[in-house]
């Protein structure tokens, strides 16, 4: 408010020339173009959210969500299986990825300067940039292909692979943010370093490491290309990671893509769901950045 | 106390060991498609991506199809979306910084980004695509409804959140006293926005426009939703037709032999090309950030 | 040398190719507080940092010369088991957050995981507390976050804290500096409080906090020690011109 009120007393006193009244044109016309452009960009947002309520919401009921897929030209089921597959994948890429998330992210909040912490962070940007399809390819290679057999545990290996830059990136801020005299009045008690990193820096740091580890969740939960051929999805159920696995991306994508509009129906409801679910995880994390945040 | 040295020894290893395996990943990631890719790479060679054909029966793979795809939406999507990610830029970084309205575009914002890929191809399919076959029948073109275009244009609304937020960034950067010399000369908001603020922070934007780039060479699910699945040289903007990522999801599980390698290379290329976007876009966002740092002194 | 708590002999501290300390001689007696002032840089807080080797986890710092807690070779013990030896108290407040006070207090036990009954660890918190003059603002609080705590009462918690641990020594480096007059004052009526059973080594840059409460002070400038000797003499007759020039405020 305060700029509004310079620049309007500074624009009356030095506005002079005879094209004062076509500035001040143009500035008006230039402030509505951005607010109108701005919010139109707002609109795809409205419209999907909206059409995802209106179409998903009615699909969903007790049976939707307990009962395994019919073969087409049966009414009824549900997606059971991509609901508890997608839990089995998430529960399985963080497991694999959160360890050696944390340590590495650990390792360049103490050593951020050397030449080897630059190579690691360099090669955090690149991964976190990488497609997810060619994760998905790499996942398969490594995977798949030696064991001739698609699977979850390809799936989630393919997914933590995914999670592994945003842990990193949000435990080396979060750790680089907490001052030097905390960990000094940790040392001065007698305390080793690696004891002061576990017991101290860590969990003060707690909320923001928390915060990053959901954020990476949301948004591997939502994932398909790189389940495509490692999880590859599966109408049945299976609780074995040795086996294909279903999940929500994939079944949204499997029923999209067919040709019956039941199987549509059902993509929407899915989509209500995972979108519920992402947005839930997002917010949960943001509210845990700012309810925990530790004050120095 | 030789206790205490052997924790400490251990977990300096560990922690040294988890950081170094995030490169050895990457080397392996890269190590992988090169070799995997190489049974393509020897008979096809770099003229893989001038053959136009990709013909699995004749064993002719020729990846310009795809190329062209990529470059056509990728490009098409970043000139639609430009427009509306610099005027969010501009609209929270210069004139509404705080304050509700604020808060409530850049919760949107977020919102945007947060929503899978797959979401958007599921709009896109039943809401966009019915839209697009009407203006298509309208200018007497084959309606297909899905194409080149209509993946730009849903490729274009997913890109939007991340250049907007790194312009938004770049944007609220700018020393206060360079705008305030603009205006205790007299001029409009608009003329400090347009003189001053976008050319200080055009290395900024354009970054930001890089990253976004990187993020739609790559895009997978929405496009390959889209896009019709056509291996075939588009022949206009309404054509179906594949991207490098598109065709990767539509044929990889069932390839064998030449198909798969030649996937991967594809795959390889990919690869190749959003590590030098995003290197690109990453070291010049840093080099802005530490000069604004140094301005603060 | 029994009655000397701490010995510093020749004692030279290097950071990189900068020599910071040159050739520091002195020694505390038992129960005494022991002043180190001097200008901004003399190398005051190098030297109490030496004293429980905290200047080494610097990368780049050196020291050579000799320094004794109670007879014992402090460059030849593990750095741990000296600092579990003597507590130190940092300029700027720093309890540890993401615990309560009465975590806080028994801070040095727990984070090295020597462990005691409930009751042991009640009496080491309510002792400590009354030492630092905290017990009775905190008491019914002692599960509640630190943080709330105004500046003042968080030092004297850190002190708290060191004390816990009943060390030989008890180092504060400008321990009042980010605290305001009359949270200031307290602490320094603290100190005298605690010279009863409490062996100190203040560094402080307040030459008036020097002369109210310590017994002996160390003058250093430039990395020398220039003059050493009980306070009240050297604060009167001062030997050294240097010393004489600093008190009177020509420089520092």
């Amino acid at each position: 408010m305060k700029e509004a009120i310079i620049e309007r007393s500074v624009l009356e006193v030095n506005m002079t020339g005879n094209n004062a009244g076509w500035r001040l044109f143009k500035d008006m016309f230039f402030k509505g173009l951005i607010v109108l452009l701005a919010f139109i960009s707002m609109l795809p947002l409205l419209l999907i959210l909206y059409h995802i309520t209106i179409n998903g919401i009615s699909v969903i009921n007790w049976e939707f969500i307990s009962q395994l897929p019919r073969p087409i030209g049966e009414t009824g089921g549900g997606i059971y299986n991509s609901i508890i597959g997608s839990i089995m994948l998430i529960i399985l890429s963080s497991v694999l990825s959160v360890p050696f998330g944390i340590a590495a992210g650990i390792y360049l909040s103490e050593k951020s300067y050397g030449k080897i912490a630059q190579a690691i962070q360099l090669s955090v940007v690149v991964l976190q940039g990488t497609p997810s399809i060619v994760i998905g390819i790499i996942a398969y290679l490594w995977v798949v292909a030696p064991f001739q057999s698609f699977s979850a545990l390809s799936g989630g290996i393919a997914l933590s692979i995914m999670m592994l830059p945003v842990i990193i990136k949000s435990t080396e801020e979060t750790l680089k943010l907490i001052p030097y005299h905390l960990k000094e009045a940790s040392l001065a008690l007698g305390v080793p370093y690696y004891k002061t990193i576990l017991k101290v820096i860590l969990p003060t740091g707690l909320s923001g490491i928390l915060t990053g580890i959901l954020l990476s969740v949301a948004r591997i939960t939502g994932e398909t290309a790189p389940l495509l051929f490692t999880a590859f999805g599966n109408q049945f159920m299976n609780y074995s990671i040795l086996k294909p696995i279903d999940s929500l991306p994939y079944r949204i994508f499997y029923y999209a893509m067919s040709p019956y509009p039941e199987w549509h129906t059902f993509a929407w409801g899915a989509s209500f769901i995972l979108v519920v679910v992402v947005l839930s995880f997002n917010l949960i994390a943001r509210g845990i950045a700012i309810k925990w945040k530790v004050q120095f | 106390m030789g206790r205490i040295d052997k924790s400490e020894k251990r977990f300096s290893a560990i922690i040294f060991l988890s950081g170094l395996f995030i490169v050895v990943l990457l080397l392996a990631i890269f190590t992988t498609l090169l070799i995997a890719s190489v049974p393509a790479i020897k008979v096809f060679g770099i003229g893989f991506f001038t053959g136009k054909a990709w013909d699995p029966s004749v064993e002719q793979f020729g990846a310009l199809p795809f190329l062209v795809g990529t470059l056509l939406t990728s490009f098409l999507a970043l000139i639609i979306s430009i427009p509306f990610s610099i005027s969010i830029s501009i609209f929270l970084g210069e004139y509404y910084k705080d304050g509700p309205i604020s808060a409530f575009l850049r919760s949107a914002i977020e919102v945007l980004a947060g929503i899978p890929s797959v979401i958007y191809g599921l709009w896109g399919l039943f809401l966009l695509m019915p839209i697009m076959r009407t203006i298509q029948t309208q200018l007497g073109v084959t309606p297909y409804g899905v194409g080149i275009f209509t993946s730009s244009l849903i490729l274009a609304i997913m890109i939007i959140p991340f250049s907007a937020s790194i312009g938004r960034e770049v944007v609220t950067l700018i020393p206060a006293d360079l705008k305030e010399a603009a205006y205790s000369l007299g001029a409009t908001r608009f003329e400090v926005i347009k003189n001053i603020i976008i050319p200080y922070a055009r290395s900024g934007i354009i970054a930001g426009i890089l990253l976004a780039l990187g993020r739609a060479i790559g895009e997978t699910m929405a496009v390959t939703m889209l896009i019709g699945n056509s291996n075939f040289l588009p022949k206009s903007l309404f054509s179906p037709a594949n991207t490098m990522a598109s065709v990767i999801a539509n044929e990889f599980a069932e390839a064998t032999g030449l198909v798969a390698s030649s996937l991967i290379y594809i795959a390889m290329v990919l690869f190749l090309v959003t590590m030098l976007v995003n290197i690109i876009g990453t070291y010049v966002i840093k080099k802005i950030a530490l000069e604004a740092s140094k301005e603060v002194t | 040398m029994e009655s000397s708590v701490l010995t510093v002999d020749n004692f030279c501290a290097y950071f990189g190719d900068n020599q910071i300390l040159k050739n520091i001689n002195l020694s505390t007696k038992n129960n005494v507080v022991t002043a180190l002032m001097g200008p901004s840089g003399c190398g005051k807080t190098t030297l109490i940092r030496c004293v429980n080797r905290m200047h080494e986890l610097i990368p780049g710092a050196k020291v050579s010369g000799n320094m004794h807690l109670r007879g014992d070779d402090i460059y030849s013990m593990e750095p741990i088991v000296l600092r579990r030896k003597i507590g130190m108290v940092f300029q700027k407040p720093n309890p540890f957050p993401m615990m309560s006070i009465y975590d806080n207090v028994i801070a040095g036990y727990k984070l090295n995981g020597i462990k005691m009954g409930r009751d042991e660890f009640d009496n080491i918190v309510e002792h400590s507390l009354r030492n630092a003059a905290l017990w009775e603002e905190v008491k019914d609080s002692l599960h509640r976050k630190g943080t709330f705590l105004s500046g003042g009462q968080q030092q004297r918690l850190c002190i708290a804290r060191a004390l816990a641990m009943n060390p030989e020594i008890l180092l504060l480096d400008e321990p009042t500096s980010a605290l305001d007059p009359k949270s200031t004052a307290h602490i320094e009526e603290l100190i005298v409080e605690l010279k009863k059973n409490v062996t100190m080594l203040l560094v402080t840059h307040n030459i008036a906090q020097a002369a109210r409460v310590s017994d002996f002070t160390a003058f250093i400038y430039l990395g020398e020690l220039v003059e050493f000797g009980p306070t009240e003499k050297m604060f009167t007759v001062p030997k050294d011109k240097r010393t004489e020039e600093y008190l009177t405020g020509k420089f520092g």
